[in-house]
């Protein structure tokens, strides 16, 4: 079983897209992972069954019994994140402040403060359209530990994957490089770039691109709407062939992408259309690079 | 007054709606622009500007002093985050999951791990006329965004009055990063697209600014895409939509090559005439 990770250090170049149309092509072989759990999309596009959904608790926040507080003040002096402020005379947590490490109960003499658990949020396992196994999360309001939840949904996948033999995981990740980007790409077995010739696309393609070096997986890209701008996809193809990144294919222009998803399906089910030639063409790519990195070792 | 710039969905036009708004605001006012999308900044490719001032940016950490270590295993035990492990009288400091609150330094009864300072990211503050800019960039493999984040805000505290109109540049999502950009400004715009996406994670976005008690409204962008699914949203929920930018791959193009747009295509001026229209009615009514 091998891992695929599609991310894009910047959002709303098409991963999603992309990561639906693989896992539509890959269909009941494959297994799907979103950990874009901050803001999951890809089950509008996949419509999965949401058959098995699961709390998930992580964290912490504090809280105070004010029956037992004698207001002496140590809690909040020791808290670094100001989330003990006074109000109306009682100290308070400040619940959207309090990062949960778990301090100021150690600190209080009167054991007036209890840490609670935290229900960050859903997991699902599903069925696809295509029947594709599926892990999916949703992430509560303004939740801390998404990197956590990654880990969850990524673990779940993979242990599906083993029990029924799969071939791929293909894990949808989230935009940016922080906590839950390194959390999907832990343990990845290669890694598809998908990005645009912009003057961002390609700032966050560097970016994301030395984050991916120190995990040390092999990686590929994906030049989408390659025609908007010439000058810079001539940049990143550039910038790929220095790095040793797969040139796996440009993506034209094209609002097909926006068609597809208006009505709630992946591009190569919308209709026959040139951008569904190129990803049948990419996702077999895509594969054969996973499984060749194996052989190398 | 602080308004942030959001989206729940990446990619939807949040930095080009902050860049060209500030350029278009710099030509007659003072104006301040942070970029605290610290991840992937991007504010800098459109905004360029004297350099000013540049700073690196710490976080705490605990440091092992261990002739001073007995060891007795309390610090891996108080940790929440497990970034302190005990393996027999050794200890491993795993520092990018380290959140700063002291605890293990504090409580330790030795005194044997002392807190350090270790570079996160670095700030960086530029001027173009009017125009303040202000961006923090995290480093490579830092996994939390937010203490960078809080310490770019209290330098823009500091640094510039309160009545200055001072606009963030968010990430994307809806998660610990955006609540530290989100959770005390004045007004948040939330940018999104016509399309399915835009909307589900634009619901998510706005449950989150509810959840914040902050005044916020919606800028659509490129308008004529996808569905009017996100117009009737905000209609049915009383959400005002200050803008509509209209789909252009003109637009696009200028974008991709780290252009302002608002000088070259009249449309989206008069949206942003319209965006500040709204925003400085908002203020005035606080004056009041």
């Amino acid at each position: 079983m091998k891992e695929i990770v599609v991310i894009s250090g910047k959002g709303g170049t098409g991963k999603t897209s992309i990561t639906a149309s693989f896992a539509h092509l890959g269909g009941k072989d494959v297994v799907v992972a979103d950990c874009d759990v901050d803001a999951a999309d890809m089950h509008l596009l996949l419509q999965p069954d949401f058959a098995k959904s699961e709390d998930f608790y992580s964290g912490f926040i504090a809280e105070i019994d004010q029956d037992e507080c004698t207001q002496c003040g140590i809690c909040a002096d020791i808290c670094r994140f100001n989330a003990i402020p006074v109000i109306k005379t009682q100290y308070r947590v400040e619940t959207l402040n309090c990062e949960g490490c778990g301090y100021c109960p150690r600190v209080c003499p009167t054991d007036a403060i209890r840490m609670e658990e935290q229900n960050v949020g859903q997991w699902y396992v599903s069925t696809t359209r295509a029947g594709n196994p599926m892990v999916h999360a949703r992430l509560g309001i303004g939740a801390e530990n998404s990197g956590k939840l990654v880990a969850r949904v990524k673990k779940e996948a993979n242990r599906i994957a083993e029990e029924t033999s799969k071939d791929f995981v293909l894990v949808d990740g989230s935009p940016g490089l922080g906590c839950p980007v390194i959390s999907s790409l832990s343990g990845a077995n290669f890694v598809v770039l998908v990005t645009e010739p912009t003057v961002s696309g390609l700032h966050d393609l560097k970016r994301v691109y030395q984050l991916v070096q120190k995990f040390q997986i092999k990686a590929g890209c994906i030049i989408n709407k390659s025609d908007l701008n010439p000058q810079v996809c001539g940049e990143i193809e550039d910038f790929l062939m220095k790095e040793s990144i797969v040139h796996i294919s440009n993506f034209p222009y094209d609002e097909t992408f926006t068609e597809a998803m208006t009505m709630g399906r992946t591009i190569v089910e919308h209709g026959n259309n040139g951008l569904k030639a190129l990803l049948t063409k990419s996702w077999e790519r895509v594969k054969q690079i996973t499984n060749q990195g194996e052989i190398r070792g | 007054m602080k308004i942030a710039i959001a989206s729940g969905k990446g990619g939807t036009g949040k930095t080009t709606l902050a860049t060209n708004l500030t350029a278009y605001l710099a030509e007659e006012d003072e104006v301040v622009l942070i970029d605290l999308d610290v991840e992937e900044p991007n504010s800098g490719l459109f905004i360029k500007g004297e350099f000013v001032y540049k700073e690196d940016k710490y976080k705490m950490i605990p440091e092992w002093e261990q002739d001073r270590c007995t060891p007795c295993g309390l610090c891996q035990e108080v940790c929440n985050f497990h970034a302190i492990i005990q393996l027999s009288d050794q200890i491993m400091l795993f520092s990018e999951l380290c959140h700063s609150c002291y605890a293990c330094s504090e409580l330790c009864p030795t005194s044997a791990l002392p807190m350090i300072p270790q570079k996160m990211g670095e700030m960086k503050h530029y001027r173009n006329g009017n125009l303040s800019f202000v961006e923090s960039r995290l480093d490579i493999g830092q996994e939390q965004a937010v203490p960078l984040i809080a310490q770019t805000k209290e330098y823009i505290d500091t640094h510039f009055s309160e009545k200055m109109i001072k606009f963030f540049d968010a990430p994307p999502g809806t998660s610990c990063p955006v609540i530290e950009v989100t959770k005390d400004v004045d007004f948040v715009i939330l940018v999104t697209e016509p399309t399915p996406f835009g909307l589900h994670d634009l619901k998510l976005a706005v449950d989150t600014m509810r959840e914040l008690n902050r005044n916020y409204g919606v800028v659509v962008n490129r308008h004529g895409i996808g569905n009017d699914d996100v117009l009737e949203y905000c209609q049915n929920e009383n959400i005002p939509v200050l803008a509509k930018i209209p789909n252009d791959r003109s637009i696009a193009e200028l974008y991709s090559r780290g252009e302002l747009v608002y000088q070259k295509v009249p449309a989206v001026k008069e949206q942003l005439i319209k965006i500040m229209d709204q925003i400085l009615e908002l203020k005035n009514g606080e004056a009041k």
